[in-house]
């Protein structure tokens, strides 16, 4: 049977031509209704949630991943009935829509906008000028409120966190965002495949090759190119390389907001080696617009091939003293171990991807399901803990180094020789529109693409949604009960993306 | 201060306090406030959203003060210029000194930017 029958109901769903590879059917608002059950069920999970002018789309995936689909509604009055009234991890992603094409959720509970901070100029978002933003309520006896952001003391990105707090105690965290939003997809509206693909390499710096993977595979899903299979290779290899940079900066990170230094300074000359292995086999330290829609724009040559065998040699020999390093220091587990925990049934609810949702049981990763080149051709782990603490966290980290690796190994044994790219063939299509989604998992999990390309190639429509939209809410709930002191160490070990949310 | 930077400068703002680069070596290190700071190293194209925030961290940065643009975004708003919800530049909101291009710069080219900025001024 097919795996979304329920939610389709009869026919009045409308399968659309030309998406690929998963279907987008047209439906109605019982439809739309019965698909926020189905995700408050369980029984499927939200993927991705846009809009655009007077229509709302919906990406859904069985609980395993194993089918998606995107779901269409128009919204010819301007609203739509709200999901987040059934199913609460839609609620900032239908602010957004409200924000960005002024399409209301009817019977949504919360109507404050969200990336819109009343600012920009007239007639492009809804929030009213001037107004000030209206935090949630918080009573109770002996209770203070700590503002924080949206500029940090730290290097890292702007967003602002409402503390209130009972004596050092959290007893809610309120969440800002929207600060770093940049528009990018209404500059991606009508931008040629070249300057959207480096667009998309900068939604979010750190894991610009995983965009650049989304935004070429939905690109080349829209238009059926083939990729020659280097390219995939290359684009793996790449991937594992920046997954494993990241990764590596977070454990130190995370253990030096435990006043644990030690560990950053050798994690973070492991990863100057990974950049500079980026820099010197693909020519820039973060692999920036090396994944180009076709395939690649870089080769990768015998002596680069040795050069990445040889940082993986360097750190298969480093990782293992600072494992038992960071796992022998009594002080350091004392503040990782049973921190910020994150309930196994929230991180399913929320569909929460990456090191975040694996540490607390959600055991998927769109590299094994739904899957892509190479990874359907490689053997690979996908550790999960039930724990959900930052420890946790910090041991999903220090597996996926050593999986990537092993990944790298495969990929440097059985790299095929062939072409770097092809052409892309767009517009050739006579009908409707080619329109194509990717999901790709980056070092924070999986990240969204959804395209629409005009008839002469260039961008109708792109929506790129990051992990972190799923992640973010969670990290309110983590630091429940948790003191203030804490919060670094919480905040860290999601290492969330402003960049990407906000877009 | 990150003004709308996509994060790519941060992490390279970020290499610059590891062993390799090791920026205190030059008398130079990142400190937790703008009261504290003499130099302001600025990152983004300058969202709308984080204009007045640039504005009231230069304001609280006590004088004397430099402030560095750093990254291709921070001179005219990059590949996010022309966006309705880019100010396009750091320069259009705060004075800026010196200007290091990249995207994202690298850690040396960052160290000479800051060094030649160290020059110019002592």
């Amino acid at each position: 049977m097919h795996a979304f029958a329920t939610i389709l109901g009869d026919d009045k769903a409308v399968l659309q031509p030309d998406h690929r590879p998963w279907p987008r059917y047209q439906v109605d608002e019982a439809a739309w209704i019965r698909a926020a059950h189905a995700m408050r069920n369980g029984v499927c999970t939200l993927v991705g949630y846009w809009g655009e002018a007077k229509q709302v789309h919906l990406a859904l995936a069985t609980a395993s991943y194993d089918a998606l689909c995107v779901l269409s509604l128009a919204c010819p009055e301007g609203h739509f009935p709200s999901i987040a009234l059934v199913h609460l991890p839609a609620a900032r992603l239908e602010r957004t829509i409200a924000d960005l094409f002024h399409l209301r959720a009817r019977g949504a509970a919360d109507l404050r906008p969200w990336l819109d901070h009343g600012r920009w100029a007239a007639g492009v978002g809804a929030a009213p000028a001037g107004s000030a933003y209206a935090f949630l309520p918080v009573e109770g006896e002996s209770l203070h409120q700590i503002p924080v952001g949206p500029v940090h003391a730290g290097i890292i990105e702007p967003g602002h966190f409402r503390f209130t707090a009972c004596g050092e105690t959290v007893v809610r965290l309120e969440e800002r965002l929207g600060y770093v939003h940049k528009g990018i997809e209404r500059l991606m509206a009508g931008a040629s495949l070249a300057k959207a693909a480096r667009l998309a390499g900068r939604i979010s710096g750190d894991s610009t090759v995983a965009y650049a993977i989304a935004f070429a595979g939905a690109i080349e899903a829209a238009t059926a190119t083939r990729v020659p299979p280097r390219a995939q290779w290359l684009r793996g290899l790449m991937a594992e390389l920046e997954r494993i940079a990241n990764h590596l900066g977070d454990i130190g990170a995370i253990c030096n907001d435990a006043a644990f230094s030690v560990m950053l300074a050798h994690c973070g000359l492991l990863r100057e080696q990974v950049l500079r292995a980026a820099e010197a086999c693909f020519g820039h330290r973060l692999m920036m617009d090396r994944v180009v829609p076709g395939g690649v724009a870089t080769d990768l040559t015998d002596a680069g091939a040795v050069h990445i065998e040889a940082l993986i040699g360097e750190i298969r020999r480093c990782l293992p003293p600072l494992i038992s390093l960071y796992d022998n220091a009594a002080s350091l587990q004392d503040r990782t171990v049973g921190t910020g925990f994150l309930r196994p049934e929230l991180a399913t609810r929320f569909g929460c991807g990456g090191v975040v949702g694996r540490a607390s049981g959600r055991a998927i990763d769109v590299r094994r399901r739904p899957s892509y080149p190479p990874y359907d051709q490689l053997a690979f782990d996908v550790p999960v803990l039930m724990q959900g603490d930052v420890n946790a966290r910090v041991w999903i980290r220090i597996r996926e180094v050593e999986c990537s690796l092993a990944l790298m190994t495969q990929m440097l044994r059985r790299l095929p020789a062939g072409p770097l790219a092809t052409t892309i063939a767009a517009g050739d299509n006579a009908g409707s529109p080619q329109e194509g989604m990717a999901l790709v998992e980056g070092f924070r999990g999986d990240i969204l693409v959804w395209v629409r390309l005009n008839p002469d190639g260039s961008i109708d429509r792109c929506h790129p949604r990051d992990p972190s939209w799923f992640q973010w809410p969670l990290l309110e709930t983590v630091i429940d009960g948790n003191i203030v002191a804490d919060f670094p160490l919480c905040n860290k070990s999601f290492n969330c993306s402003y960049s990407g949310h906000d877009l | 201060m990150d003004a709308g930077s996509c994060n790519g400068c941060e992490l390279e703002i970020h290499a610059l306090n590891n062993i390799v680069y090791d920026l205190e070596r030059f008398g130079l290190r990142f400190v937790a406030s703008p009261r504290h700071a003499d130099v302001l190293l600025v990152t983004g194209p300058v969202t709308v959203n984080m204009r007045e925030a640039l504005q009231r961290t230069y304001d609280a940065t006590p004088a004397p003060k430099w402030v560095v643009a750093v990254g291709d975004c921070a001179l005219d708003g990059g590949v996010f210029a022309g966006s309705y919800a880019v100010v396009g530049g750091v320069a259009k909101v705060v004075p800026v000194d010196l200007h290091i291009p990249g995207c994202p710069p690298t850690p040396q080219q960052l160290l000479s930017g800051l060094l030649a900025l160290l020059q110019t001024t002592s």
